[in-house]
């Protein structure tokens, strides 16, 4: 079926009926959108994040959780224990070699849509251990990224302000191409 | 008894071990015998550490030993060629023994005979090198 352009001179509801109120009330209530952008809108709303802290940035992301910074007014407080119940991978700390397996494991575990956040300069890019024999330096070397917050560690507002960049995105994927200022900023 | 006694009285009893400031030093050949005779008749009861240091000529395993009812510590140090790199595992006289072991050989490359489970234990199985060795050197990291 095709859905006409809501347009000011004609809705489509007035080729249907001319009845007033029913027209007024259509125009009201109803907004037509692609169906993936209406989930994509309650996906941004509420993302689980999956508790997966290896090094000191875990307990910045339990700070987060915690009533102080209380990242529940987001809607994003549901941390959980297992990667199928989970949209997003926070990838809290420093990634070894040893690790590396269990984190691609995971990923592959996690339902789609998902996403990855890469917390800290150690999950960005190595960060100090860059040059150690043991350590990945950086989990874009394993799995996409959609988010880093840098930092060592970040402060858990850094980390709120992250969630909602990858709200922006997940609401529009575009923006990143289209407004990337708003991730500089 | 105090530990200084029993370090002399281990010297008595085993000729070639040395008594330096504080700790005995060993011979790679009487280790065995040594730990098993603190154990047994002295009580020490705990194998709290052992760990090993690349002094570039040789190697030195370290342990500390202590027993708990009296709370006193003994060290005790072992020379072993670097060449050859192997010493007998102490498995056997404390269990605990068993993961330290596999550290050191995991960093150091030192080997334990007759250990059950002498492999790799923090770093991947595939890991060429050990990496606590002085002329270790690792190339890679960011590209």
């Amino acid at each position: 079926m095709e859905v006409n352009k809501q347009s000011k001179e004609q809705h489509p509801i007035e080729t249907m009926t001319d009845d007033p109120v029913i027209q007024e009330q259509v125009k009201r209530t109803i907004a037509l959108a692609p169906l993936e952008k209406l989930l994509n809108q309650s996906r941004a709303h509420s993302i689980w994040p999956m508790t997966f802290g290896l090094a000191c940035c875990a307990i910045e992301m339990m700070a987060a959780g915690g009533p102080r910074f209380d990242l529940a007014r987001f809607g994003y407080e549901v941390f959980r224990p297992s990667p199928r119940q989970a949209d997003v991978m926070i990838v809290a700390g420093t990634i070894t070699k040893k690790m590396a397996p269990y984190i691609k494991r995971i990923y592959d575990q996690m339902p789609e849509p998902k996403w990855v956040m890469a917390m800290g300069s150690c999950a960005m890019s190595g960060g100090p251990f860059v040059d150690s024999y043991s350590v990945v330096p950086g989990t874009d070397k394993l799995v996409p990224v959609d988010v880093y917050v840098p930092g060592c560690p970040p402060r858990p507002d850094a980390l709120t302000q992250g969630l909602l960049l990858l709200k922006d995105k997940i609401r529009d994927p575009k923006v990143v191409e289209n407004e990337p200022w708003k991730a500089i900023k | 008894m105090e530990s200084n006694q029993v370090m002399k009285q281990i010297k008595e009893k085993y000729q070639q071990v040395e008594i330096l400031d504080n700790h005995l030093l060993v011979p790679e050949t009487d280790i065995k015998a040594v730990m098993k005779e603190l154990r047994d008749a002295y009580g020490y009861n705990v194998l709290s550490n052992e760990t090993a240091v690349d002094y570039q000529e040789y190697f030195e395993v370290i342990y500390n030993i202590c027993r708990v009812p009296e709370g006193d510590m003994i060290n005790i140090k072992v020379k072993i060629d670097r060449e050859k790199a192997e010493i007998p595992s102490v498995v056997d006289i404390w269990p605990s023994a068993g993961w330290q072991e596999r550290e050191i050989f995991d960093l150091l490359g030192i080997r334990f005979t007759d250990h059950p489970d002498m492999r790799r234990i923090l770093l991947e199985d595939d890991f060429e090198g050990h990496p606590l060795r002085r002329d270790f050197k690792w190339v890679g990291g960011r590209d």
